[in-house]
């Protein structure tokens, strides 16, 4: 008996099949290559052995000397209880507004207030952050009449030392990225069918959502958990802006002796970016324990059939919060807009007393360098993204089988492994070689993180399609490519410009990776913007942050716009 | 081995479909050039696998075996877009990002070269279908029988070998089912083409008048 299946007999001999296989092969390559090989390169010298630097005998002397740096434990617990803290605040918002709003019109209309925000890049959410919470900031200028303030008071906001601005400014930006990607996994659950039954039962809509729903949903968002627990307890920028300065966060230090002028101190900080590994996988792992302790207590209040009827005040409770982040950081980028055309401004003005295009047109020559840099950066790599992606999915198409559980971890490994725990040993690695190309390195390592989010957002358009539609097109004659090219692609052509939108938006707010692999010979306006962090210098600040903003926004513009411009004869391709 | 076959019209040879052990299709039957068969059977029995498997499209969960042949030619041998199956769905599916007259040109075999000579062919078929002046037109703007009737354009303008209809009628009402089920047929017998219709429809199959396959629950068909 000859074998029919229908997917070996579209492959064979085609270009179309060649090309996506060839795009999984790459795109796990990529995935995983820089991530072991990074690792690698962070691990030898952190044991001593680094040959450019003169290192070449293996032992402990560098945790030796790392361990008797004063302050590291404070530095590794700091690190360890902001990204715990900031990962359970986000999601205990998500969840609770979720549960009490999702399928809801208060969940259409604050969804339009929180997508934007995935776009704003940490370092400007952050800023805007800053400008507000500051001794000098907006919020205090605004109670300042009232409590008869007329000097900014003398407290350490933000870089108060047990973190809680950075810990909010985090929050600010995880709890949409959580809500939005719960919003993704929602449909994969029977939403209306078990509020219904839940409602009918008597159980509180909150109650009753968690029982059903949030299960099923936590498992399809937990790597996405995962990554915010990697990010907030690795994360750099946004310590440099709000974390606590004198002793910082772990991450922030290291980032100091990746960028010490003594080159001895990479030895320094290849044992600390170990340390840094372990306080992350060390954070996951109380994570996981919190799980488990989490579904025990749901199990338990279900099994006790608590209704928790009464659940108006909770549900008032999770719209609020998300509403304050939303303004939040909405407010915080109005403030750098005003910032960055403020001329004389004083305390406690709630406007300043002239406006000027100064600090644009000082900026403007200066910035022009790190502009071209973040654009062919950005698009570089999102192009090659976008293509990969496509293969990607092209070959899940002709298969007929997704990655499954093994590839969606796959992809999420840039995202948990923490960044400065691998792109350190790229950066090491890449001196190493003495390799001239440092401009493809800078496009290639942010390919690596650039891409899981271009895939994420364009897989499930892509799977939603009719396939009956390229089944059609293939019985009236036309070639896999021919289809690809004429049907699927120009159909799918909204999603695949917001997938675009989504990657430039990260490549464009990517900070260490930038830092690390450009080496100050190339620089970004994400670069540019966290530098100025220390400065204080407000109006320039204003002038970075907004245009790190701006590109970002441009894009997803840019992504709605054209193709509503392209298929504006066509009315079921409008929406 | 296949043995040459030079009879006209489709020969379906010991098809069995199975998914997970389980038998879903099993028949054999010649369908003559203009005529129509029709596989009954309830929603889910697994009757539209039959369709995907002649045209190369069933999913690789299913396990199937037999021989397709039209004309003498081997189908199973050939890639799907070779196999010139063409295929009417329940929805017409036009393309909805292409114009009424792109969405036929898109079927022009390519053999007909020259834009002014592929302009002319795909007019002169949307005029068979009352469609005449229609190619500027967005397929979203048509009411549900243009619709049908585009689509139907596009297929035969395709050039198929034969016809593979997965209950085009049912989502339309009774009255343009009827008009539109005597069109399909009267196209495909004025052009030749072995019909295989899939319905749940007994009036479909009336309409029809060849031979009907009634699909049981062990998947035996019975004629």
């Amino acid at each position: 008996m000859s074998d029919h299946s229908p997917a070996q007999k579209r492959t064979t001999g085609s270009g179309t099949a060649f090309f996506a296989r060839s795009a999984v092969l790459i795109t796990v390559a990529l995935l995983v290559l820089p991530i072991t090989f990074g690792l690698l390169g962070t691990l030898l010298p952190a044991f001593g052995y680094l040959p450019v630097l003169g290192g070449n005998a293996l032992g402990l002397e560098t945790f030796r000397s790392l361990f008797a740096t004063p302050g590291l434990a404070h530095a590794a617990v700091l690190s360890f209880a902001t990204g715990l803290a900031a990962t359970a605040i986000s999601l205990v918002v998500t969840m609770l507004f979720m549960a009490s709003f999702a399928g809801t019109p208060v969940m259409t209309r604050l969804q339009h207030l929180i997508s934007p925000l995935l776009a704003v890049p940490h370092a400007a959410a952050a800023f805007g952050l800053a400008f507000l919470i500051a001794p000098s900031g907006y919020l205090i200028r605004f109670v300042a009449p009232l409590a008869g303030i007329d000097r900014p008071p003398d407290i350490l906001i933000p870089h108060d030392p047990l973190g809680l601005a950075m810990i909010a400014g985090l929050v600010a930006k995880e709890t949409p990225f959580l809500f939005l990607v719960t919003l993704a996994a929602l449909p994969q659950v029977d939403l209306i069918a078990s509020r219904r039954l839940a409602a009918s039962f008597g159980y509180g809509r909150i109650a009753g959502f968690l029982y059903l729903l949030w299960p099923a949903l936590y498992r399809q968002i937990r790597f996405a958990v995962y990554a915010v627990i990697a990010y907030s307890s690795s994360v750099v920028d946004v310590a440099v802006i709000l974390g606590p300065n004198l002793p910082g966060t772990l991450a922030t230090r290291l980032v100091q002796w990746m960028n010490d002028p003594d080159l001895s101190a990479r030895f320094l900080a290849s044992a600390g970016a170990l340390v840094q590994l372990t306080v992350t996988v060390g954070a996951i792992l109380v994570w996981y324990g919190l799980e488990h302790l989490g579904s025990k207590l749901l199990r338990f209040a279900r099994d006790h059939g608590y209704r928790l009827a009464t659940d108006a005040l909770l549900r008032r409770f999770s719209a609020l919060m998300i509403g304050i982040i939303g303004v939040t950081v909405f407010a915080g980028l109005g403030i750098l807009a005003i910032w960055s055309v403020a001329g004389l401004w004083q305390f406690p003005d709630l406007l300043p007393e002239s406006l000027t295009l100064r600090s644009w047109q000082n900026a403007l020559p200066r910035v022009l360098d790190p502009l071209r840099t973040t654009l062919v950066t950005g698009l570089g790599s999102t192009l090659a993204a976008i293509v990969l992606t496509i293969g990607c999915l092209e070959r899940e198409t002709q298969t007929g089988r997704a990655g499954g559980e093994r590839g969606l971890l796959i992809l999420y490994m840039p995202l948990i492994v923490p960044q400065i725990t691998f792109v350190f040993g790229l950066q090491l690695l890449f001196i190493g070689s003495g390799s001239p190309y440092r401009y493809a390195a800078l496009i290639l390592v942010h390919l690596v993180f650039v891409l899981p989010y271009v895939f994420l957002s364009l897989a499930d358009p892509w799977r939603a399609l009719d396939r009956r539609y390229e089944i059609v097109a293939t019985a009236l004659g036309r070639s896999r490519l021919s289809v690809l090219l004429s049907i699927r692609l120009p159909m799918l052509i909204r999603p695949i410009l917001t997938a675009c939108a989504v990657g430039f938006a990260v490549s464009v707010g990517q900070y260490l990776p930038t830092l690390l692999i450009g080496e100050g010979r190339l620089q970004t306006v994400t670069t540019e913007a966290v530098a100025l962090a220390s400065g204080n210098n407000r109006r320039v600040i204003g002038v970075y942050a907004l245009l790190q903003t701006l590109l970002p926004f441009i894009a997803f513009s840019l992504a709605a716009f054209l193709p509503a411009m392209l298929h504006r004869k066509r009315r079921e391709m409008r929406v | 081995m296949m043995k040459a076959n030079d009879r006209p019209g489709l020969s379906l040879s010991g098809i069995v479909i199975r998914l997970d052990g389980k038998r879903l299709i099993d028949l054999s039957a010649t369908v003559l050039p203009g005529e129509v068969l029709t596989v009954m059977g309830p929603s889910g029995s697994g009757k539209s696998t039959l369709l995907s498997f002649i045209g190369g499209f069933l999913d690789p969960a299913f396990q199937a075996e037999g021989e397709v042949s039209i004309d003498g030619t081997n189908l199973l041998n050939l890639p799907p877009e070779a196999r010139r199956a063409g295929i009417l769905f329940q929805d017409p599916l036009l393309f909805p990002h292409m114009s009424v007259g792109a969405n036929v040109a898109f079927a022009i075999p390519p053999d007909v070269s020259g834009r002014k000579q592929r302009r002319r062919i795909g007019s002169a078929i949307l005029a068979e279908m009352d469609l005449q002046g229609f190619e500027a037109r967005d397929p979203a703007t048509l009411s549900g029988g243009q619709k049908v009737r585009v689509a139907l354009a596009r297929v035969l303008i395709s050039r198929p070998r034969l016809l593979l209809l997965d209950e085009p009628f049912s989502k339309l009402d009774t009255d343009l089912r009827v008009q539109m089920r005597d069109l399909v047929f009267v196209r495909a017998r004025d052009a030749g083409l072995p019909v295989i219709l899939v319905t749940h429809d007994e009036a479909d199959a009336e309409a029809a008048g060849g031979l009907v396959y009634r699909i049981d629950a062990e998947g035996k068909s019975h004629g």
